[in-house]
């Protein structure tokens, strides 16, 4: 079993960055050979808790279990809305307040909507950078849809691809994950090697 | 099992009245709480270290020193104790020298320090924080315990032929607690040595005190100090408490509301039901304290974080006076059902115990010119 965690940050009922978001969920899943369980995380409802989690250090209620959700994600499907020519901010809270090495070497597909697609490099110039510091590993192809795109034939071609490489990576090489601060409290480094500096 | 309070020492304004107490009048209120926690029967005062404002927690050895000069019995204690940024060398003499102008009645808590300036402030890198508390301690350790130490670590001057002076109390160094709320690291350094373990418990939700708590218990067990349920924990706590659970709440949600830790965010009955913060009657905080064995066990050291967040002295010491009239209470409920072989916190006295009694530990000079000791 595959879990794959798919990150929404729409605002709007219904959104087209779930949209987005759900067509390239199918087209990985139509990629991987055995089942995949999707867990859909949309960032909205958990508003008020992330600013909560700015303030007080630590994630409460839906939060936590999102957050355990990507913990046990083999891989993620991230969207986002362009918002001043970047993501929004709800969107970079929920990466905020993860632990730090919770993404590393997380495969990653990122994708983005906007009115407009002069908005089209934000994928480049902003979430891949971010996904690259948190030493994800994000696919080549990522997904940008303006509002014109929904009603054109490139999208459905740039989303097979982009879920073809998720997929891809998903069935190759077993994934290697950083050691997390819950690996910790389960198998403590010795005090003698924390006195070596090791 | 031991009760007590612990300060953080900020100067906060007053969010109802605007008024923000001067560093003089914080000060002096510390002392006068201090005093007020002896005469309700409190066994330990904690004070934090701090060097930036809005606090007054610097230098927190004469404060414990002033305060152990107008207290009997009280123990003095740290909440705690920079071992990061602040040189072991004198930790190691000025808790040595507290133990003996209070005749044994101080311990320690070490921890790592939430302002990150402090640091580059004090010479160091914040990114060796774990790495400087680990080489840190084990150096004090040795310093009082060695009586001539020869050391060479990563992080200060090397140290040839060096007596840390005076000498601990009846040759006995003070107990030492280790506080960490989310550093693993921390906890097995606790478990390593067989120190104290004390989780802050106020900040966060009840499962990562576990945790922790956990951990450290567990680690002990592994090191050999005897098993899991005999480790010594320490827990942090807060209330605010009026006779009527509702006038409670009315006064102490504009002070929530402004907290500098965790104002502006949750509600406060979104807090107090994610975290240990108990704000009622009497009642309700014996009650929601003698649950916290629940998920950490039978334990040594309840500190309770009082004055804080603007509260006036006059307010404090009210809380201190209800605090008073529920201490028969809370001993009485963690003393119930409690194991024998669960062993209370480490005293001065009790550590001369184990140590086969006390014996004096000054080192003197030798004269340089006719090699006699003087």
């Amino acid at each position: 079993m595959t879990h794959l965690a798919v990150i929404s940050a729409g605002l709007s009922v219904p959104s087209s960055t779930r949209l987005l978001a759900d067509r390239l969920t199918a087209a990985v899943v139509a990629g991987v050979q055995e089942p995949v369980e999707v867990d859909v995380i949309e960032l909205r409802p958990l508003a008020h808790a992330l600013a909560d989690n700015l303030l007080t250090g630590f994630a409460s209620g839906e939060l936590a279990e999102a957050i355990e959700l990507v913990r046990r994600a083999d891989a993620l499907v991230v969207v986002t809305p362009v918002f001043s020519a970047s993501y929004s901010g709800l969107f970079k809270t929920f990466f905020d307040v993860l632990e730090p090495d919770l993404l590393t070497g997380v495969p990653v597909l990122i994708g983005a909507t906007a009115g407009s697609a002069r908005h089209s490099l934000v994928l480049e110039h902003a979430l891949r950078p971010l996904f690259s510091y948190l030493h994800a590993t994000v696919v080549p192809t990522a997904v940008f849809a303006a509002s014109e795109d929904f009603g054109e034939a490139g999208l459905e071609s740039r989303i097979a691809r982009a879920g073809g490489e998720l997929a891809a990576l998903l069935s190759g090489a077993p994934r290697r994950r950083a050691r997390t601060l819950e690996d910790e409290f389960a198998d403590p480094t010795p005090f003698e090697d924390l006195l070596r500096g090791a | 099992m031991q009760f007590g309070i612990f300060s953080v020492g900020d100067v906060t304004e007053d969010p109802t009245t605007g008024r923000t107490p001067t560093e003089h009048e914080r000060i002096k209120a510390q002392v006068e709480i201090a005093k007020k926690a002896e005469e309700i029967g409190l066994d330990v005062f904690a004070t934090g270290e701090h060097h930036n404002p809005p606090f007054i927690a610097s230098n927190p050895t004469a404060t414990l020193a002033y305060i152990g000069a107008q207290t009997e019995k009280i123990v003095l204690s740290t909440a705690t104790t920079l071992i990061t940024t602040t040189d072991p060398v004198l930790i190691a003499e000025d808790y040595a020298k507290i133990q003996h102008l209070t005749d044994g009645r101080v311990d320690l808590m070490m921890g790592r320090g939430n302002t990150g300036p402090v640091y580059p402030w004090f010479g160091k890198d914040i990114r060796d924080g774990i790495d400087l508390a680990i080489e840190n301690y084990a150096l004090l350790r040795r310093l009082w315990r060695q009586d001539v130490v020869d050391w060479e670590g990563r992080f200060r001057t090397p140290l040839q032929g060096y007596t840390s002076t005076p000498r601990p109390l009846d040759g006995v160094a003070p107990f030492v607690w280790h506080g960490s709320i989310r550093s693993p690291e921390i906890a097995e350094q606790a478990a390593y040595y067989g120190d104290g373990f004390f989780h802050n418990h106020i900040f966060w939700p009840a499962s990562h005190t576990q945790q922790m708590v956990a951990l450290y218990r567990r680690r002990f067990e592994h090191y050999g100090h005897g098993s899991a349920d005999q480790a010594i924990v320490g827990l942090g706590g807060q209330f605010f408490m009026r006779r009527n659970s509702q006038d409670a709440v009315r006064e102490f949600r504009p002070y929530f509301d402004n907290a500098p830790v965790y104002g502006h965010g949750p509600s406060l009955e979104d807090f107090t039901s994610q975290t240990p913060l108990t704000v009622g009657s009497p009642q309700e905080v014996l009650e929601r304290t003698l649950g916290f064995r629940e998920y950490v066990g039978d334990y040594q050291r309840q500190l309770f974080l009082v004055d804080h967040a603007g509260l006036p002295l006059k307010t404090v010491l009210e809380q201190l006076d209800l605090l008073g009239e529920i201490l028969p209470d809370l001993r009485a409920g963690m003393a119930e059902g409690r194991p024998a072989h669960v062993p209370d916190a480490p005293t001065h006295a009790s550590l001369v115990a184990a140590a086969g009694g006390a014996h004096d530990a000054t080192i003197h000079a030798v004269d340089d010119v006719t090699g006699v000791s003087v």
